[in-house]
């Protein structure tokens, strides 16, 4: 092991916990006598700084990974970058969203606990060992129960925090005993490893394990059957944790779905040998991949198809978009099973995989997705904070007449929730229509045109329920007509957040070209 | 040039939307020069493309690794439908005139429509022609869902989700296609060439063209139409019989019918008398023609029976596009541009000049005012728009309902049979509607009739003579010589035949 590499490699996450250190140290140091207001602004602002440095140090990486023993245990991929880069912005965005919240006093601590948890999302999103894997999961795990419980004063956000830790605790054994299989079936804990050392097909064993790391990951994704949390978390969390629950920690757990295939994936992998040779490989390869693959689907029906119709029952805004949630985690997982690898060019003897083959092409649909979900579902959570702050509940009904109360509020929920819903020409539909473009491209079979016809279909049942929302902010005639007053930085934050959404949606090539300069 | 249209309609939308609240007067001109310019746009661009086949103006690379272009050209059909949006722009804005309810909004919400409506109509390339397709229904919903009447949150939602419905539909459909030819482009002239294979035509055609087809009225997809019409505000029920009906039309043709030909060729066996596709929606588009007219007759709301009387004239048009022959589509796309003025001006009369000066659209109510000595000017231009919806010759919608009728004869003289039942109840339903609403048989008795005569309704405003005008002049002039239009029309329909249809 070459600790020059790692400690390069772990330059952003060095800068987060430094970050949450200086935090701590000004907070509880410094500013012990100052207003709130005052440690709110300095401790957010500290944790933009830090989250600034982090991303200037991503942009330092040169390529290579750390080795250990020959294997990469962290990687510097296009996968891990861009997902470093998005867990870095969105965080920095859900901190800023932290500046109107009155919900605790303990701002330092709850900066540093977010801090650390964007910590252990940058560590999954570039781990390719298992044992990395675990300890960068639960470190977002842990913070994530800690943010989830930091409204003292709410019997609900502690409630929220025992069932999201009950439920988070027994999917991590899940997940560990998943591993143990792994471990026990290639003797290996690094990923690509594994890949090379289970060579019999269709073992039984193999099912288990991915049924297993599934039920781990699926809890962190909130996918369809381990997505019971997600609605009670959503609605007890403080705002800005659920933001960030929403956003960052999706993106990290997706990020690290996607390192679970990419050895595969890998752009510009050789493979030397003749066709048959070439054959075999693939066949070996998807051997392996070829049950989690199956055990993917399925979960991604179900949580299309769960998320999509329990949604239309929910009177909370929250939990609606918990709902919402899981049927969005249906759509990218939809996109994560049927990634395949594409043939690339390259003569019989000597094969190499596309630098943008279709396969790629799908992992970017699914960044992109994630990406500007993370980003539109942040700023939905800060009109609902707002809207909460001033009725007092985040029911359906307090939305009533906000295009009169607070019209550029309004226009913000207006733009965000039909961008959730697809529409164009804001960026929620284009990143559906390249995901399902990605999962047409990658393989016409009917089994995946099934699941996207199934997917389109449901995001009309899904406009429903954000148009009901929708009809309360708009339609329905105001009953209290006094204004809603919202903090300038927030209303700033959630106008950009809007503008960014309507522009990546005229424009979806600044970020597509973003992406795909990754793997130039 | 033509693209003009779109971006003055959104930079108007964008405009109204940030204009100060309680200005209505400057928000109703500003839309109203908004609209006018996008009307002189759309005539200068119809001149100017006479004689001329597909013009492309703007190509620009959207999503270059996509292939997905910003692709905006035009036909001879697309030139008709922008002429026809841009009529219908200025009359909705005219007989909107007295909202007073939000009034920026109300025109921001309209421009948008507008704009998303040229914007189909001039895209050639699918995933921009689906983009611009949805931009237009959103503001449908807000339009209803605000400004309407009659069980407006209904009639709203119940439109949305109607119209999401089928663009999901027509979004599987572009999704298969894309993927099909290899993830290249999705222009439609590159897509057209691509060469699906039968198998896959036959099952996507049906799709797309269903999934557009709900938004062209088709029977039994219609219900939510004259629910969607009644409830919609003046101008904008305006709109939405007068263009938003035919981007539906327009997409079965140019999208349905022109991508995916081979869908309409016979099964090679056949159920109950149905051999094809064609057959199956051609006996749709003939239900529609008598099921809407005999709906119609039974109405006692005034604005239902123009509701429905919209289901049956959008009847005939799929029917011209299922004739696949020159004179059937070419009557088609006649119909379309005929049915958007007359069912625009049909609304604003019912909607606008008669239900704001007697607050009711019940025609038993009506009966009991004497509409026809009171209300003069409505009575004499609900009779000239009666006239022209019942197909006299004289104005537009004669020559276009002929027109679809030899076409229909030529392929199957049933449907032609069975399309003249609805005519002849159409001739029914208006004249019973003309009939109750304006020249009901009592006579005003003594107490009825005061000395001082009846009390006064407000007297006719310009904008109201302005539109009426405007839209009735249009339809004469189209009916005494529709070489204006049919010249365009043809070649472009021409063209699309030889291009693989038929």
């Amino acid at each position: 092991m070459n600790y020059a590499d790692l400690f390069r490699v772990t330059l952003p996450e060095t800068a987060l916990e430094i970050a949450a250190l200086v935090v701590l140290v000004v907070d509880l140091g410094y500013l012990r006598k100052a207003a709130l207001r005052v440690r709110v602004i300095v401790a957010a602002l500290l944790g933009v700084a830090g989250c600034g440095a982090a991303l200037w140090t991503v942009g330092l990486q040169n390529g290579n990974g750390v080795l250990v023993g020959g294997w990469e245990v962290l990687v510097v991929s296009p996968v891990a970058v861009v997902a470093q880069v998005g867990i870095l912005v969105l965080t920095a965005l859900t901190l800023l969203l932290l500046i109107s919240e009155d919900f605790t006093r303990h701002v330092g601590e709850y900066v540093a606990v977010v801090l650390m948890a964007a910590t252990g999302g940058l560590l999954i999103a570039a781990a390719q060992d298992l044992l990395v894997i675990f300890i960068g999961l639960e470190l977002l795990s842990l913070g994530l129960y800690i943010l989830t419980a930091f409204a003292k004063s709410s019997g609900k956000s502690a409630e929220a925090s025992m069932k999201y830790y009950l439920f988070g605790g027994m999917s991590a054994a899940f997940l560990l005993f998943g591993f143990s299989y792994l471990y026990g079936l290639s003797g290996s804990t690094n990923l690509a490893e594994i890949e090379q050392s289970i060579p019999q097909a269709g073992m039984p064993l193999l099912y288990v394990a991915w049924v297993l790391i599934v039920a781990g990951l699926g809890f962190k994704v909130a996918a369809v059957p381990f997505h019971l949390w997600a609605p009670d978390t959503y609605e007890g969390a403080p705002a800005p944790a659920a933001a960030f629950i929403a956003s960052v920690s999706k993106l990290a757990s997706f990020a690290l779905l996607l390192s679970f295939t990419y050895g595969l994936f890998q752009p510009g992998k050789v493979i030397i040998g003749p066709p048959h040779l070439l054959d075999e490989y693939f066949r070996i390869e998807f051997a392996i991949w070829q049950p989690l693959l199956i055990v993917l689907l399925v979960v991604a029906a179900a949580s299309m198809v769960v998320g999509n119709l329990a949604a239309l029952a929910q009177a909370s805004v929250r939990r609606l978009l918990a709902y919402s949630a899981i049927a969005h985690a249906g759509y990218i997982l939809l996109g994560v099973a049927v990634r395949r690898p594409y043939p690339g060019h390259g003569d019989s003897f000597r094969f190499v995989l596309d630098s943008f083959g279709p396969a790629l092409r799908s992992t970017n649909a699914i960044l992109f997705y994630i990406l500007t979900y993370g980003l539109t579902t942040i700023g939905a959570f800060g009109v609902v904070s707002v809207v909460e702050r001033a009725t007092g509940s985040d029911r359906i009904d307090s939305f009533v007449g906000l295009n009169k109360r607070n019209p550029l509020l309004a226009a913000v929920l207006l733009v965000l929730f039909l961008s959730l819903a697809g529409i164009p020409p804001l960026v929620g539909f284009y990143a559906k229509f390249n995901l399902f473009a990605a999962v047409l491209g990658v393989s016409a079979g009917p089994v995946p045109f099934a699941l996207v016809a199934l997917a389109v279909a449901l995001s009309v049942v899904s406009l429903y329920y954000y148009l009901q929302v929708l009809k309360r902010a708009y339609v329905v005639p105001a009953v209290d007509e006094s204004p809603i007053k919202a903090h300038p930085v927030t209303l700033t934050v959630l106008v950009a957040i809007a503008t960014a959404v309507v522009a990546l949606g005229c424009f979806p090539a600044l970020l597509q070209n973003w992406i795909e300069s990754f793997y130039k | 040039m033509l693209a003009w249209t779109i971006y003055l309609s959104f930079a108007g939308a964008i405009l109204l939307a940030i204009l100060p609240k309680g200005r209505p007067a400057l928000a109703r001109w500003l839309a109203l020069s908004i609209a006018v310019a996008g009307l002189a746009v759309a005539v200068a661009g119809f001149i100017a493309g006479m004689g001329q086949g597909l013009t492309v103006f703007v190509d620009l690379p959207w999503m270059p690794s996509m292939g997905i272009h910003f692709l905006l050209a035009a036909d001879g059909i697309s030139r008709v439908l922008v002429l026809l949006t841009g009529l219908a722009a200025v009359a909705g804005v005219l007989f909107s005139w007295n909202i007073e309810l939000r009034t920026n909004e109300f025109f921001a919400f309209f421009l948008a429509l507008i704009g998303g409506v040229y914007g189909v109509f001039l895209s050639f390339d699918l995933l921009l022609l689906f983009v611009f397709y949805e931009i237009a229904i959103v503001p449908k919903y807000f339009l209803i869902a605000i400004w309407g009447s009659t069980r407006r949150e209904y009639a709203a939602m119940k439109l949305a989700i109607y119209s999401f419905a089928g663009s999901a539909m027509v979004l599987i459909g572009l999704l298969a296609a894309y993927a099909t030819a290899g993830s290249h482009s999705t222009s439609l002239i590159e897509l057209g060439h691509a060469g699906f294979p039968a198998g896959f035509q036959m099952w996507c055609f049906p799709l797309v063209f269903t999934g557009f087809a709900i938004l062209g009225g088709m029977w039994p997809f219609h219900t939510w139409a004259p629910t969607g019409h009644v409830a919609a505000p003046t101008g904008a029920s305006m709109l939405l019989a007068g263009v938003v009906m035919k981007l539906g039309a327009y997409g079965c043709l140019r999208v349905g019918i022109a991508l995916f030909p081979r869908g309409l060729a016979p099964w090679g066996f056949s159920v109950v008398g149905f051999g094809s596709w064609r057959d199956v929606f051609a006996v749709l588009a003939v239900i529609g023609i008598v099921y809407g007219a005999l709906v119609a007759l039974a109405q006692t709301d005034f604005k239902f029976v123009i509701g429905y009387s919209s289901v049956s004239h959008m009847g005939f048009v799929l029917l011209g596009l299922m004739t696949l022959n020159q004179i059937g589509m070419t009557g088609a796309v006649m119909q379309m541009f005929s049915h958007g003025i007359i069912a625009g001006l049909l609304f604003a009369i019912v909607g606008r000049i008669v239900y704001d000066r007697t607050h009711t659209r019940q025609l038993a109510e009506l009966e009991t005012m004497h509409l026809s000595r009171r209300l003069p000017f409505a009575t004499g231009a609900f009779l000239i728009a009666g006239m022209a919806s019942m197909g006299l010759p004289g104005f537009s919608g004669f020559v276009a309902e002929l027109q679809v009728l030899v076409g229909a004869w030529n392929v199957n003289h049933w449907w032609v049979a069975a399309a003249g039942v609805g005519l002849v109840v159409g001739v029914a339903y208006t004249w019973r509607a003309l009939q109750k609403a304006f020249f009901a048989d009592a006579l005003p008795t003594p107490d009825e009739h005061p000395r001082t005569g009846w009390p006064k309704f407000e007297p006719i405003t310009w904008p109201e003579v302005t539109g009426v005008a405007l839209l009735t002049s249009v339809s004469l002039a189209v009916g005494l010589y529709p070489k204006i239009l049919l010249d365009t029309i043809e070649p472009a329909v021409k063209a699309l035949l030889a291009g693989g249809v038929q």
